[in-house]
């Protein structure tokens, strides 16, 4: 997607180039692509409308004039201002002492509220704190059983009232306010640093539903407030986020089902409105699958290129950090060996779910599904690439170049495959070490190109560690395993 | 008809919040007798966007007006009205939207769909339909095996409804559950059985084969099973809507959409879509968080809503 809005606005802005001069007119015309790109994201239309007309006085201004690429240039401009208005970053979770800390979670009914307590249970107890889950959903059927379950796969208590539940869904006054108060004291009894409250899921305009909220709010005084926001909302989140915020004045947002492949306008939509940080994003089912929001991947996200720094970093963060800084180092150096091409793809295993970044990138969900793999093919190319590079001499590991007709053939009869792909692992590794080298002093610009090489299926010119892994119906194969891995069930 | 007359007060006391909120009155829009001018459409294409309708619909059906008012067809506002409706529905027109029976044995319908959605409160909506409106034997099987708390949601909500349910351990087989369930509706002598699934991305292709299986055991065990994959899509869901109900479509050729939260401030516009793409007919739409919170799907009365025009 990215590559048909940078080819629009290529397109826009064909011949213009090294004219040095763009009038307002290629501006707006561009700027309906980008408005159309933003749509389609499901940013909210008056979020769009504002954001673009932002862009129009800067880009007429004199980036784009002084500009040898103007399309480019423009892509860059809006990517940054994507950028700007989803930050200022703070992912902190504030702590008041004495404690505990209140933390109230708020949203309409199916956003992920009652799992995001459990993730947040979670990573707070990864921080060293001692948190107590609140179940103050009284409204949806077995929602306390819900919480529970989740606090028992956490190891975090929770604390109920089975007496206060709704019994026919009709609101009970003064029941949610009562567990909360109970919860809070329970936790100063027992020496629990912060208490989370799971409410019920409710409609902004459900007053006696909002009425109950408020009044959690005022008389216990939450410390935090958070919204919990479905990313594959559409236009309506400006709503629901706008009266949140009214009535709560929220502290910031958590975006769930970020794992789906929606683009994810619904976020800048409801930052927008209330002006609230994004805290964190839920990626997954699992309860560790809770991540702490970027802007940049979003901003590429949104525009439909794919969370591709999201990628690189999360491909990074799970390698083992010493051997990344030595294959880094070589890598700028530029002196990144078949021989650290083979630790890097020992180093593939590691990097979790595939399916999960790959889900990022538009259109490769489609992609992979094309590629129709059947199960330990990867583990079997693999086997193969190691196999040839078993068969190679020292001196080939280091410099592949020497690997002529030849001793390609020798190659390829020592590991028993084709002289064929003897030639294509090299190529693999060739592409990934230049691009590698890339990543390194990588600009926007350059993550945009990376973008177009990935949305023509050139995976292996990615170079990302383990692309050339990752493979399109052409080239043949795929990994598939390591997305499986992470199976929930 | 007593019902979709329900349904559609049900649907305009929502719109009227929607205005309370918005603090804007849909049917302003249409003034009887105002001109017609390039302001106006751009304010009919903002409305439509923000019912999720989607670029595309939303500039062709502009795009149409503004041909017949520069041709001098049309002059006032309120003959826009009739052009969204008739672009609207034009698609809807020819399609079915009613349920398939088994002609003899147990109907069973599959129900899926997104984390949240609304799946297991619109198989509560559809158990009290079935029983109290059309007096069938109803059956509902705990397919979700998966989330915390989700065999004993449906378990609740069938005994507030007082229907049969078939139920595993959490973390159960699903297909396995699925499988009971059928006997069991054969055995019993049930009319419906509806089997609730776990929520699932479109991106989670394990969980969608998943559910292909567990479509298959049905399909093994009861002729003609499922007689109805009905797929429950989120009103507030934006344009992903349109790939949920491709990738469902593709794993388990769903017959019907439930839109659920019709009550909230969200048109559900992207149904458009849906339905202009894939075809796929909606067939009941969730306005609450009661059993009685269901209707039909009427395509006039929806549009009617989305554009705040008043009934009759
Ligand atoms: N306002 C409103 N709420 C609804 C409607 N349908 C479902 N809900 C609520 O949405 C929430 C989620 O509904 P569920 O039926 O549990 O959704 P689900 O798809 O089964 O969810 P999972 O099983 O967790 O994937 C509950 O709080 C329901 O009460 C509706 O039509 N209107
Ligand atoms: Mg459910």
């Amino acid at each position: 997607m990215l590559e048909t809005l940078t080819d629009k606005l290529g397109g826009v802005f064909r011949g213009l180039a090294g004219r040095g001069r763009i009038s307002e007119e290629n501006v707006r015309e561009a700027m309906r692509e980008v408005r159309t790109a933003l749509l389609e994201a499901d940013v909210n239309f008056k979020v769009v409308r504002e954001f673009t007309d932002a862009v129009v006085e800067k880009a007429i201004g004199e980036h784009v004039i002084q500009s040898l690429k103007p399309g480019e240039v423009m892509i860059k401009i809006v990517y940054d201002e994507l950028v700007k208005l989803m930050g200022p970053v703070d992912t902190r979770i504030y702590f008041v002492t004495p404690g505990p800390t209140v933390i109230m979670m708020a949203g309409l009914q199916g956003s992920g509220k009652t799992t995001t307590c459990g993730k947040l249970a979670k990573l707070l107890v990864s921080k060293g704190h001692h948190p107590l889950l609140a179940a103050a959903d009284l409204q949806r059927p077995a929602a306390v059983e819900q919480l529970k379950t989740i606090g028992e796969q956490v190891g975090v208590p929770v604390y109920t009232d089975p007496s206060k539940v709704a019994p026919h869904g009709q609101v009970q006054k003064g029941a949610a306010v009562a567990v909360c108060r109970a919860a809070i004291a329970e936790a100063k009894k027992t020496g629990r640093d912060v208490v989370i409250l799971d409410t019920a899921g409710r409609l902004h305009i459900d007053d006696a539903l909002m009425g109950e909220l408020k009044e959690v709010n005022a008389q216990l005084k939450p410390h935090q407030v958070f919204l919990v926001l479905d990313a594959m909302s559409g236009q309506d989140a400006v709503n629901s986020a706008k009266a949140f915020n009214e009535q709560l004045e929220l502290d910031g947002l958590i975006l769930t089902k970020f794992d789906s492949d929606t683009r994810g306008g619904a976020l800048l939509s409801a930052k927008m409105i209330t002006g609230k940080p994004v805290k964190f994003l839920g990626v997954g089912e699992k309860l560790d699958a809770l991540e702490e929001f970027r802007p940049e991947g979003m901003a590429q996200r949104i525009l439909g290129m794919g969370d591709i720094v999201g990628l690189v970093q999360s491909a990074m963060e799970n390698f083992d950090q010493e051997e990344t800084a030595k294959l880094q180092a070589k890598m700028e150096k530029g002196t990144f060996t078949l021989e650290d091409f083979m630790a890097q793809m020992a180093q593939v295993k590691k990097m979790g779910p595939m399916g999960k970044v790959m889900g990022m990138i538009p259109g490769m969900g489609d992609m992979m599904k094309q590629v129709n793999m059947k199960e330990g093919d990867i583990e079997k190319s693999l086997k193969r690439m190691q196999a040839m590079y078993q068969s190679m001499t020292v001196a080939e590991r280091k410099k592949p170049d020497l690997i002529e007709h030849g001793r390609r053939r020798r190659i390829a009869r020592g590991a028993g495959v084709e002289g064929g792909e003897v030639s294509k692992f090299i190529k693999d590794f060739e592409q990934s070490r230049d691009m590698m080298r890339a990543v390194g002093s990588m600009g926007v610009m350059g993550k945009f190109k990376m973008m177009r090489a990935l949305a023509k299926g050139d995976l292996a010119g990615l170079g990302m560690p383990g692309g050339p892994m990752l493979k399109t119906k052409k080239s043949g194969y795929m990994e598939k395993k390591d997305r499986n891995k992470k199976k929930r069930r | 008809m007593a019902f979709l007359s329900k349904a559609y007060d049900k649907l305009k006391s929502a719109l009227k919040k929607t205005a309370q909120v918005l603090n804007t009155d849909v049917r302003t829009l249409f003034v009887p007798g105002r001109q017609i001018n390039e302001e106006f459409l751009g304010e009919v294409e903002e409305r439509l966007l923000a019912a999720d309708v989607g670029v595309a619909n939303s500039e062709r059906i502009v795009s149409t007006m503004r041909d017949r008012w520069r041709l001098g067809k049309i002059k006032n506002r309120d003959q826009c009205q009739e052009i969204i409706r008739e672009e609207m529905l034009a698609g809807w027109a020819g399609t079915s939207r009613e349920l398939t029976f088994a002609a003899s044995g147990p109907t069973v319908i599959l129900v899926a769909g997104v984390n949240g959605a609304g799946k297991t409160t619109s198989i509560a909506k559809l158990a009290w339909y079935f029983k109290n409106e059309l007096k069938k034997k109803v059956m509902v099987a705990a397919g979700d095996t998966f989330r915390a708390g989700a065999v004993h949601q449906l378990t609740i909500w069938a005994e507030r409804l007082g229907v049969d349910i078939v139920k595993h351990k959490q973390n159960a087989d699903a297909a396995a559950v699925a499988y009971d369930a059928c006997e069991a509706a054969k055995t019993r002598g049930v009319d419906v059985l509806i089997v609730d699934t776990a929520g699932r991305l479109p991106t989670q292709e394990h969980l969608i084969r998943e559910l292909v299986k567990i479509r298959d055991v049905v399909a093994k065990r009861i002729e003609g099973a499922p007689h109805e994959a009905l797929l429950v899509l989120d009103a507030t869901t934006g344009q992903n809507a349109v790939n949920q109900a491709k990738v469902f479509g593709q794993a388990i050729n769903v017959t019907g959409i439930i839109l659920a939260k019709l009550d909230g401030t969200a048109k559900g516009g992207v149904i458009m879509s849906i339905r202009d793409q894939l075809n796929i007919p909606v067939k009941f739409i969730g306005l609450g968080e009661t059993p009685e919170d269901i209707a039909k799907f009427d395509p006039a009365e929806y549009v009617m809503a989305l554009l705040g025009e008043k009934g009759e």
